[in-house]
Formats: C-alpha cells, sequence, structure tokens
C-alpha cells in the first residue's frame, strides 16, 4: 500500500506511464485469452520479420545483381519464368527476378501503405467525432450529413478513375483511403463513443476547472477515443491492402512493387491461368489473404476487448 | 409511410447532386485528357488537339463545365462517349446496366438468404465441429483477395471440372446465324421469364401458408413444378432455348462467385448476433415453458436476431458493388464494373461519370430498400 505523502512525490509523468502500463497489462490479458487474436498477431508479426529480414539478407547472403526485387537477373537459368530451386526458392518471374525477394520487399509497402492510410483514418474520424459530438447543434448536423455521403461513394470505382486519370502511389493512396474511410463509417462510430464520453464528470471537471473547448476535445475527449479509433484502424488497414492490391492488379498504381502488381505481371505476360507456373500466382496471393485476415483476426479480438457487450463473461 | 418516402426521395435526389457535384470535381481536377493521348500521334498538329479540345469543351473552366454536365444530365442527356465517339452514353450503359443488376441483385439476395440460415443454424450448433469449421471459412471468404478467388474458381470449375465457360457474356459461334435476336432481347426475355415464375411461385406459397395444413406441401410443390415447367415451355417454343442456356451458362461463375463473398459477411454477422440473442432471458422463458426447438430458433431467436445484420446489409452492399466490378473484370461480364475501367483507362470522362452516378444511384436505392424493410422487420419502428 503507497500512502498519500509517497504518491505526491512520484512526478506527474511516472503516473501516467504507469497507469497506461496497467490499462494495457490488463487489456493485454483481455485479448491473450482469444487465440484467434493471437494467431493474427503472430501472422502480423511474421511478416513484420518477414519485411525487416529483407534488407538484411540482401546486404549479407543475396548478390544485389541477381536479387534485386525490380532489377534483379539471373544469367546462369536458361528460360524464365524458373520454378523453385535451392537458389530460388519460390523460382523466378517471366522477367527474371526473385519471386521471394520481391515477396518480402513488398511487404514492407504494405505495412506502410496500411498504417498510413489508418492513421489518416484515425486522426480524422477521432477529430470530427469529438468536434460533432461536443458542439453538436449545426456542427453536429454538417459534418454527419457529410459522412453520410461519404459512406454512399463507392470507394473502389471512385479509385478506379483517379487510378487511370492520375499517378496513383503510396502516398497518394494511403491518404485518399484514409480520407474516405475516416469520413466515413468510422466517424459515425468514434461520434457515438464521443457523446458517451461528453457527459462523464472528468469533462465536467475540465470545463470548471477553466479548460476550453478545444483544450477538452484534444486533451480529454480524444484520448478516451484511442480505443475505439484504434479497433477501426485495423479494419481499415485490411481495407487498404485489399485495395491496393486490387488498384495494383488492375495496373491502376505507380507503385514499382507490391504483391497486387506481382499478380498483374503474371497477367501481362499470360501466366494467370495456367497452374504449372503457380510459384507467380500464389505467394503473392495467399500473402494478401493472409495478412487481411490476421488484421480482421486482431481486430475481432480487440472488439471483445473494447466493447463490453461482446466479453464471454 | 407515404410522407416519409417522398422526403426520402428528396433526401437522395440531393445528395444525389452532392455526391455528382464531388464526383466530378474530383475527377476533373485531374491532369491530363483525352485530347492528351492524340498528342502521341506525330502525325496529328497541335492546333487540331486544340480544336478537339474546343469542340468537346475541355477548355472551359471546370466549374463551368460542372454546371452544364449536371444540367444535362437531369434533362435526360448524358452526353457522349468520347472514347466509342458518336454513341451516347446512355445507349453504353443501358444495353450493360441489365447485366450487372442481375449479377448484382441474384448475389445479393442469394448471399443475404443463405447467409442468413446459414448464420442461424450455425450459433444453434454452437462448438460442433461445423460450426468450427464453417466459421474459419466464413473468415477466410470474407477477407479473400478476390481477384485470386476468382481465378481458382475459373480454374476449378471451367479449365478443370470445364463445366461452364470460363468468362464473357456469349459463345460468338453460337449467335453466327442471321435471323436470331439480339443478345440483350434474349437476356431481357430471360428475365422476365425468371421473373413472372418467381411471381408465380410467390404468389403459390403466399395461398399455400393461408390454406389448411394438409394442401400446403401439395401447393408448394405444385407452385414450383408449374412455374418452372412454364419457363422450359416458353423456352422450348421460342426456340431459342440453347440462346438462352448459352447466356445462362455463362452467368453461373461470375454469380456463385459474387455471392460466396457477399455470403461470408453475412453469415459470420448472423452467427454473432444469434449468439448474443440465444443468450436472451426470454429465450430462456420460452425454452422453460416448452416451445419446441425449432420455433424458439426461427421465431424467437431469429427473428431478432435479423435487425443488425439487415443493419449489416448497408455496408454489404457498398462492399458487393466493388466485388461486382472485380467479378465483372475476372470474367469478362461486360457489365457496367467493366465498362468503368475500360473507360476510364481511356481518360472517357462522360462514361465514367455516367457509370458512376448509376453506382451511386444504386446505392442509394438499396439503402432506401434496407431502411424501409427496417418497418416490417420491426414493428416498433414507424416511419412518419
Amino acid at each position: 500500500m503507497t500512502t498519500e505523502a509517497e504518491v505526491r512525490h512520484v512526478p506527474m509523468w511516472r503516473m501516467r506511464l504507469g497507469l497506461a502500463a496497467k490499462g494495457l497489462r490488463s487489456n493485454w490479458a483481455m485479448f491473450a485469452e482469444n487465440p484467434i487474436g493471437l494467431l493474427g498477431l503472430g501472422v502480423i508479426i511474421f511478416f513484420g520479420l518477414f519485411a525487416l529480414a529483407h534488407p538484411i539478407l540482401m546486404n549479407t547472403v543475396w548478390e544485389p545483381r541477381l536479387y534485386d526485387p525490380v532489377s534483379g537477373f539471373d544469367l546462369e537459368i536458361a528460360s524464365h519464368p524458373s520454378p523453385p530451386s535451392a537458389t530460388h526458392l519460390l523460382g523466378t518471374d517471366p522477367l527474371g527476378r526473385d519471386v521471394l525477394s520481391q515477396l518480402m520487399y513488398s511487404t514492407r509497402f504494405e505495412f506502410v501503405l496500411g498504417i498510413g492510410a489508418a492513421a489518416v483514418t484515425m486522426l480524422i474520424a477521432t477529430t470530427i467525432g469529438a468536434l460533432a459530438a461536443y458542439f453538436g447543434g449545426i456542427t453536429d448536423t454538417l459534418i454527419m450529413r457529410l459522412v453520410d455521403l461519404v459512406i454512399m461513394i463507392p470507394l473502389l470505382p471512385i479509385l478506379i478513375v483517379l487510378g487511370a486519370l492520375m499517378d496513383v502511389g503510396m502516398v497518394q493512396l494511403a491518404i485518399i483511403i484514409g480520407l474516405l474511410t475516416g469520413f466515413g463509417g468510422t466517424a459515425i462510430v468514434v461520434k457515438s463513443q464521443a457523446l458517451t464520453v461528453k457527459v462523464r464528470p472528468y469533462i465536467e471537471a475540465a470545463r470548471i476547472a477553466g479548460g476550453g473547448s478545444f483544450h477538452i476535445i484534444f486533451r480529454h475527449m480524444m484520448p478516451n477515443l484511442l480505443p475505439i479509433a484504434l479497433l477501426y484502424m485495423m479494419f481499415t488497414v485490411n481495407a487498404a491492402i485489399a485495395i491496393e492490391a486490387i488498384l495494383s492488379f488492375f495496373g491502376l498504381t505507380t507503385i514499382e512493387m507490391s504483391w497486387g502488381l506481382m499478380i498483374n505481371t503474371t497477367q501481362f505476360f499470360g501466366y494467370l491461368l495456367r497452374f504449372d507456373t503457380w510459384w507467380l500466382l500464389f505467394p503473392a496471393s495467399i500473402a494478401i489473404s493472409f495478412l487481411c485476415a490476421a488484421f480482421y483476426f486482431v481486430g475481432r479480438a480487440l472488439d471483445e476487448v473494447v466493447n463490453p457487450r461482446l466479453r464471454g463473461r | 409511410m407515404w410522407g416519409y418516402l417522398a422526403r426520402r426521395l428528396l433526401q437522395m435526389l440531393m445528395t444525389l447532386l452532392l455526391f455528382q457535384v464531388l464526383t466530378y470535381l474530383l475527377i476533373d481536377a485531374q491532369p491530363g485528357d483525352i485530347a492528351d493521348l492524340l498528342t502521341l500521334n506525330p502525325d496529328i498538329p497541335p492546333s487540331e488537339v486544340q480544336r478537339m479540345r474546343m469542340d468537346l469543351g475541355l477548355d472551359k473552366p471546370p466549374v463551368q463545365r460542372m454546371v452544364a454536365y449536371i444540367a444535362n444530365f437531369w434533362q435526360g442527356d448524358m452526353g457522349v462517349s468520347f472514347l466509342e465517339y458518336p454513341t451516347p452514353v446512355s445507349d453504353i450503359i443501358l444495353e450493360r446496366l441489365p447485366r450487372t443488376i442481375v449479377l448484382f441483385v441474384t448475389a445479393n439476395v442469394i448471399a443475404f438468404w443463405a447467409g442468413f440460415v446459414a448464420g442461424k443454424i450455425l450459433a444453434w450448433r454452437r462448438g460442433g465441429i461445423v460450426e468450427y469449421g464453417s466459421t474459419i471459412g466464413g473468415v477466410a471468404m470474407y477477407t479473400i483477395f478476390l481477384p485470386w478467388f476468382a481465378l481458382m474458381m475459373i480454374w476449378l470449375f471451367a479449365v478443370t471440372l470445364d463445366w461452364f465457360p470460363p468468362g464473357k457474356f456469349i459463345s460468338p459461334l453460337k449467335w453466327l446465324s442471321p435471323d436470331i435476336p439480339s443478345t440483350n432481347d434474349i437476356f431481357m426475355r430471360i428475365i422476365w421469364t425468371s421473373l413472372i415464375a418467381l411471381g408465380f411461385m410467390f404468389v403459390g406459397f403466399w395461398v399455400s401458408n393461408r390454406a389448411p395444413r394438409k394442401w400446403r406441401l401439395p401447393l408448394r410443390v405444385a407452385s414450383i413444378v408449374l412455374s418452372i415447367a412454364g419457363v422450359i415451355a416458353y423456352w422450348a417454343l421460342s426456340g431459342y432455348g440453347h440462346l438462352a442456356w448459352d447466356i445462362l451458362s455463362h452467368l453461373f461463375l461470375p454469380v456463385f462467385t459474387l455471392t460466396l463473398y457477399a455470403f461470408a459477411g453475412t453469415m459470420l454477422l448472423m452467427r454473432t448476433t444469434m449468439l448474443e440473442t440465444l443468450r436472451e432471458d426470454y429465450i430462456l422463458t420460452a425454452r422453460a415453458k416448452g416451445v419446441p426447438d425449432k420455433q424458439v430458433r426461427d421465431k424467437h431467436a431469429a427473428r431478432n436476431a435479423l435487425l443488425p445484420v439487415w443493419t449489416g446489409l448497408v455496408f454489404a452492399i457498398t462492399a458487393s458493388i466493388a466485388g461486382g466490378i472485380i467479378t465483372e473484370t475476372i470474367f469478362s461480364w461486360p457489365g457496367i464494373g467493366r465498362a468503368l475501367l475500360t473507360h476510364s483507362l481511356a481518360e472517357d470522362i462522360p462514361v465514367a461519370m455516367g457509370i458512376l452516378t448509376i453506382l451511386g444511384i444504386m446505392t442509394l436505392v438499396a439503402h432506401m430498400i434496407v431502411d424501409v424493410g427496417y418497418a416490417f422487420l420491426d414493428p416498433r419502428i414507424r416511419y412518419t
């Protein structure tokens, strides 16, 4: 037991850190009860290590001339694509590039894209959700009607048209997907959470203590909206990875290497429906499906942590 | 109810207008236009490229063009395609829209119904190996990379088993004879015959539900058999049965793929909500007072679990519009989704705008149907 005198000596930041660690520990205990969530987390960590291993391998074992994911070529093999062998564990693509190296190199972009899009979504959704809930009235109406409109916009068709007209790279794609999902369904969920946060006693206390509207929104409301926003981040990551793969598969992005582009290359050289060259189509497709499923699993497990109604007990 | 519908319709029109403004400006803000494609051809002098821009009105400021486009649209003029120059956009869309709507509506209706039934049964038999396997399969289907899944379907059903053709709308060799109607004519006849048969079946079931108990089964069987026999008789007598079958065999794989994709989400959601509903007190009460299990499941639990699933349908529909575009592209199904891809790649803005607007209208109408459906599902909700 710590007495009050002792507590007073602890600096503020350490107390906050301690509280955060405690919250994290109890949430982790709840998360760890769910084997499916752990499985998803495991797959995500595996892909993270997969991405990290690429630069290390390129600098140590793999000769850049042979294994470069974009410009590598193996002269010792007579015809490309070549089946998996000891030098190329997943074979080579029609341009003589190592498939495993491409797969590993692309992984980092999938993470950057997914997390970038999710960060934009989270920033926008928590801001407009908190603003709508806090001010209410005309602000609320305007924001919510805008959200209704954005929900209606079919995302993929718009991106197809945009991708055909402009050069869509990773950054643009992350921002567009983040914007459209942030102003869409996520904002509604966050706003409904913000409405319950708004009437908590500490908001009242902050207002009585003389906190301004923006101080209250950014310092007191938004931190309490983060858990639910984090949950929806997972689903945004999912959507972003899938959309990037689909757009790259249609050949609408300017990304130099990604899983979707690997399938696009397969299609371009006419190996799409030939299952004797399975190593061209399967690795990238399965990687996309697995990573999406992993984020979905983690999202579902987080849902049970954040959403008390779904808990087993 | 009618007042609500009228207000809802007005709101929809305003949303559509805003949607058009936003998408037009968004598309127009992109660099390049159709005339840029001509500069690749060295034989065309720059003055001609400039003249073409002026003819197409591309030299005017974007806002002026947007106002002109929207004003024309609401007068029923969707403009002219740049890619297939003198063809009006409405012709392209009218030719392709029935194909997309058939794909979209069939897949969604079957997926929703099957997802509802499957989710209900899975939740009821919780803990079995069937439930475990189906849940894993459902999540796999829900997060799968759809183009790859479509390719797998082609490989399995078209290449390996050779049951269905791998893509496209028709097999041209069967349509060579000069005295047969156009593909769209046959396709519309397929739609009408199946709608009439479905209507007949529906009436049969409606009557059978009100008939004495011993008449129910014969009435249902009769309505199904008679309507199917009617359709077969119509096509046999018309002499174009083999053509209709040709289109249907091409239709099957895309519909099946999109249905499986849309089915997984509904099934998972239904399973979760049904599990929650089964924990309610009124389920315990119903079982305690001796209501048969089947009735508890279908009347007490499933009926209440349906509401959140019906809400989820709004998002499922948006997802399946995107899924429809992918399915159409992979299967070379000439619907509006595939037209969107080809015409956008050629910077054919009028067609792209027209198709985006049609997709927007489809989403809006689907949302309205979902909202009105609430009133029938939940007697507490009244639209005034």
